[in-house]
């Protein structure tokens, strides 16, 4: 998912830059107030393991692999703040010691990759996490299941929409195919999560930032991380600005509005992920993301349920260890 | 994939004195090379003859260069997969190709002449927030650690299970991550400790 350079163009470049500077100077700013010195090697250490942990790949189907992101995942263990730090600084060593992911498109790669699938799919997280009807651990571990594998689409939803907002890309091509890739290596990011956090919740509960974090600061934090989705809506809506096509025409091919035949015999490119009796691309993507997302949550329930013993399922957030 | 060694890296380039400059002159290179309209014409020759004339200068290593360039590829012919579906972006698409490599193969001289900490230098002059500053240091410190770490832990455990099945692979890649989790987090801790002996704060 790493943009390389090339594919985007100044306005999109400039503009995913000046959302990422924001985003990673909130969390800066944030983490100078909040951070205990004894943590400051964590956060090194952390962007070592996102980074180590990114190179070990998983069976995706038919002999492709996939590797983690590891958004979700730092936002839980490390909280949020802390999380699109390390990240920025995983994306700025892989930039400029790894040539992975372009110069000019380390701010829009920021925003995908730190913002969307971290600070984004934490919002998200906290929000099922409260709204699940499961106690304790494995309400977080269902949480974080689902909040990984709707970031990394989310993640590359955004990807879609810059690469077709520069032009590079046309919106009913770019947007189906970055999103139905990622619904399927999705599930792998979120079956992942869900087993690492399970594993740290066992050994090392209080490592998990996620169930140590006191009431106060937590809900001043989901406050913050409000900014960063604000900044994705503001992505959603960036196509109604897009001079390339019509904006209006956009939206409605995304959403599965347009009728066939506005897309003259369109090949789909990812025929197997497309379901063959339903015309309109934009509608067959809507499907594979609803059948995706049942299939997210029955896997996230039933990993949630597997995973974390009956006995902790019924701790709720007990005060953290002295 | 590890960065080159950089007693032996860099060619007469790696005596060029100031790293900044070098990131100045590749960021100017990449944003022209980036903003050149989208039909293939001469002006794409002047990025091109820079590239050149810098890995002439520079001697990279065939094997970093073409390394790096077929890593990026992935993502950029994966891209170009779709541009075939439609005809009319074919042009478009050689346009993006040449740009990404170029830019690409702009980048990968940096790495070949810089090694990561003189860009850390300049990051830090151009007054990089200090948690970032350290979070970067520490990284590229345990970086081969870990990854060392992760690799050992890999073979042992394809050493071990004689034939993975699906769900057990699973478990164990999650068991891996979760482990180098707890080991970067007691060595963290020690860091913690080492640093405050040695008067840190």
């Amino acid at each position: 998912m790493h943009l390389p350079d090339g594919f985007l163009d100044g306005k999109t470049a400039l503009l995913t830059s000046a959302a990422s500077l924001a985003g990673v100077g909130m969390a800066v700013h944030r983490l100078k107030k909040t951070l205990p010195p004894r943590q400051t090697p964590m956060l090194g250490l952390s962007a070592a393991f996102i980074f180590a942990a990114q190179m070990v790949n998983f069976p995706v189907v038919a002999g492709t692999s996939g590797h983690l992101v590891g958004g979700v995942l730092a936002a839980v263990l490390l909280g949020p703040a802390a999380a699109v730090v390390v990240l920025a600084c995983v994306l700025v060593v892989q930039c400029l010691m790894f040539n992975d992911g372009g110069l000019l498109a380390l701010g829009a790669n920021v925003f995908n990759m730190a913002l969307v699938n971290g600070a984004a799919g934490y919002l998200l997280f906290m929000v099922l996490r409260r709204l699940v009807p499961l106690r304790g651990d494995r309400a977080v571990v269902f949480a974080a299941v689902m909040a990984a594998w709707a970031g990394t689409v989310a993640a590359a939803f955004a990807c879609g929409v810059e690469m077709a907002c520069s032009g590079t890309v046309a919106w009913g091509v770019a947007i189906p195919a970055m999103v139905n890739i990622h619904l399927l290596i999705g599930i792998g990011e979120g079956a992942l999560t869900g087993l690492v956090v399970a594993a740290v919740l066992r050994s090392r509960r209080e490592l998990v930032a996620a169930v140590r974090g006191g009431g106060e600061g937590q809900r001043r934090g989901l406050v913050r991380a409000g900014l960063p989705m604000a900044f994705g809506l503001a992505l959603f809506g960036a196509p109604f600005a897009c001079p390339w096509p019509d904006g209006l025409e956009a939206v409605a091919r995304r959403l599965g509005f347009e009728h066939r035949a506005l897309l003259p015999s369109f090949p789909s490119p990812l025929a197997d992920y497309h379901l063959p009796w339903i015309g309109s691309v934009g509608l067959a993507t809507a499907t594979a993301g609803a059948v995706g997302t049942l299939t997210a949550f029955l896997g996230a329930w039933w990993l949630a349920a597997r995973l974390v013993p009956p006995t902790a399922a019924g701790k709720d957030d007990a005060p953290a260890a002295p | 994939m590890l960065p080159p060694r950089h007693e032996t890296a860099g060619g007469p380039a790696r005596a060029f004195p100031s790293p900044g400059i070098k990131l100045a002159a590749v960021l100017v290179l990449v944003g022209f090379t980036a903003l050149l309209p989208r039909q293939v014409n001469w002006c794409y020759l002047v990025p091109a003859s820079l590239v050149l004339g810098a890995a002439l200068w520079s001697r990279p290593s065939l094997r970093h260069l073409v390394g790096r360039l077929l890593a990026a590829e992935f993502f950029i012919l994966g891209t170009g997969l779709l541009a075939l579906f439609s005809p009319a972006s074919r042009p478009l698409f050689l346009a993006v190709f040449l740009k990404s490599n170029l830019c690409a193969a702009a980048m990968a001289l940096l790495t070949w002449t810089t090694p990561f900490h003189e860009l850390l230098g300049v990051l830090r002059r151009l007054r990089l927030p200090g948690v970032m500053l350290s979070t970067l240091a520490l990284m590229i410190r345990y970086l081969p650690l870990l990854a060392g770490e992760a690799h050992r832990m890999q073979r042992a455990r394809a050493s071990r299970t004689f034939r993975p099945r699906r769900r057990i692979v699973w478990a164990s890649l999650a068991e891996i991550i979760g482990r180098l989790f707890l080991r970067s987090a007691n060595r963290a801790e020690r860091i913690y400790l080492a640093m405050c002996a040695r008067g840190w704060r």
